[in-house]
């Protein structure tokens, strides 16, 4: 039987494909890699890879611990590299407003219960439920792509991270 | 209203008609005729086009079987066509479309998925993983044929919801993911609140899917809607956008070819390897190649408003401007 060896992609370790052009536009691919976007965040900047209408998703270099986040939808965090923490809080209060999209930045603490904590690693996808708060935390390096709508912190870098050429 | 009146051929395979198509098959290929023509097709390539149409519902905007048939989905109804998006059938007045209520194109579709499979035949799996669709009629495999497409309303895993893949429910590691991790991330939930704090290793489900190009949805965030697959050999369908999508490439690579949707017309080849990102624009077509099982994960906005959103110019034809 053929032995298969399955190539993930890490920040240590990718390699970027492209767009060959034969009669069209590359911008209109915007094609980007996660890891190399990641490579060059600074920690937990939320940059888009990815838009549709409202819908983002966003490429999160995990390095450290996240200030608090409340979301007013569910929001799903897949790990592409790394082990990240996610620590999960039911606010007592409502912290943002459930008919806006993308998430709020918290300052200092929440006040209400944990949930609870998930330790991810690649592969591993974790729902941040709506109307609750989460932070992240990696120890070294790691990276999130986050399947969510656009928000106040939402980057948009099209220009620095496609392929323009 | 399909019409299988008529007996059988003498391989033993039915005709089917629907308006004014008709679809015959010997042992290696489908005959297709129209009021303006007609078109042959390998039985293979055509079982594996028609089970995706099938299981997706006729999925975003167009798939085409090949250069000249196809179908079009109105989401509710639904056009048969044949030589609509070829640019020489236009020119010459020979192409042809009819639309149909969803359910009645469907039917048709699943009682030729039914009679023309073969007994170990399975359209959704990688060549190298199953029988032998040629031939004359013998038995049937409408076990694979009519399996469930998976749709989570939250994600995957989330209680309620769609279930974890396992040996013991029917989903073993394919052969090409051996080497795919299956450790469960650590789940440490508070009491009360077990049922929100959720979280399950994808590249695990994904390493035990039993089909090919075949998306479907693990997670939504309201129509945001993450529909990753498995990838091997070709995407038979050469799918036709009505909407901007999205792919990230999660493993291994896929190779694509991109041509102008209404004429094929050759745009671009796309290149994807771990880690990239890629949109498709709204008005291309594509098709894809993958030289070892790949994990895919197609981002889908699933909102029934975009084609006359894109229509009236309201959302775009390129995903982003910069
Ligand atoms: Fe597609």
């Amino acid at each position: 039987m053929t032995d298969y060896k399955t190539v993930f992609g890490s920040l240590e370790d990718y390699a970027k494909g492209g767009v060959h052009i034969v009669d069209d536009d590359p911008k209109y691919y915007a094609f980007s890699n996660i890891f190399e976007v990641a490579s060059q965040a600074a920690p937990y900047e939320k940059i888009a890879v990815g838009k549709n209408l409202e819908y983002v998703l966003e490429a999160i270099r995990a390095e450290g611990t996240s200030e608090w986040r409340a979301t007013p939808h569910d929001e799903f965090a897949l790990v592409m590299d790394g082990t990240v923490r996610i620590e999960l809080f039911d606010p007592t209060a409502e912290l943002v407003d459930p008919s806006t999209g993308g998430s709020v930045t918290l300052h200092g603490e929440p006040e209400g219960n944990p949930m609870g904590t998930v330790t991810a690693q690649r592969g591993h996808m974790t729902m941040l439920p709506a109307g609750k708060a989460y932070r992240m935390h990696c120890d070294g390096v790691g990276v999130v792509l986050l399947q969510t709508i656009e928000g106040p912190d939402t980057v948009y870098r099209w220009a620095d991270i496609c392929q323009t050429f | 209203m399909t019409i299988t009146d008529e007996a059988p051929n003498q391989l033993g395979y039915r005709q089917f008609r629907v308006g004014g198509f008709t679809f015959s098959r010997d042992e290696y290929f489908v005959t297709v005729e129209w009021p303006t023509g007609n078109h042959q097709m390998p039985v293979d390539h055509w079982l594996r086009c028609v089970q995706r149409d099938v299981a997706w519902g006729f999925f975003y905007g167009i798939v085409n079987f090949d250069s000249v048939i196809g179908t079009m989905n109105h989401y509710g109804t639904v056009d048969m066509f044949a030589g609509r998006f070829n640019e020489a059938y236009r020119r010459a007045e020979v192409d042809y479309n009819e639309t149909f209520g969803h359910d009645e194109l469907l039917d048709c579709f699943r009682a030729m998925l039914s009679d023309w499979t073969n007994e170990g035949y399975d359209p959704f799996a990688a060549p190298l993983e199953t029988g032998s669709a040629f031939g004359p009629s013998s038995g049937n495999n409408d076990e694979a044929v009519t399996r469930r497409r998976v749709v989570a309303e939250r994600m995957v895993g989330v209680p309620g919801d769609e279930p974890l893949r396992s040996d013991d429910s029917g989903f073993p590691v394919n052969r090409a993911f051996a080497d795919v991790d299956q450790g469960e991330p650590e789940i440490d939930a508070a009491p009360g609140y077990e049922d929100e704090v959720c979280s399950f290793n994808l590249f695990a489900y994904l390493s035990r899917s039993d089909v090919t190009w075949n998306p479907s949805v693990v997670s939504a965030c309201k129509e945001s809607l993450y529909c990753p697959t498995t990838e091997e050999f070709t995407l038979p369908v050469i799918h036709g956008n009505d909407r901007v999508e999205w792919f990230v490439q999660i493993s291994d690579e896929i190779q694509w070819d991109v041509e102008d949707r209404d004429t094929g017309a050759k745009r671009a080849r796309v290149i994807m390897r771990a880690g990239d990102v890629a949109a498709m624009p709204a008005d291309i077509r594509h098709t894809g190649y993958s030289p070892k099982r790949s994990m895919l994960l197609v981002w889908e906005n699933g909102s029934p408003r975009i084609p006359e959103m894109i229509a009236k110019g309201e959302a775009p034809v390129h995903p982003v401007d910069f």
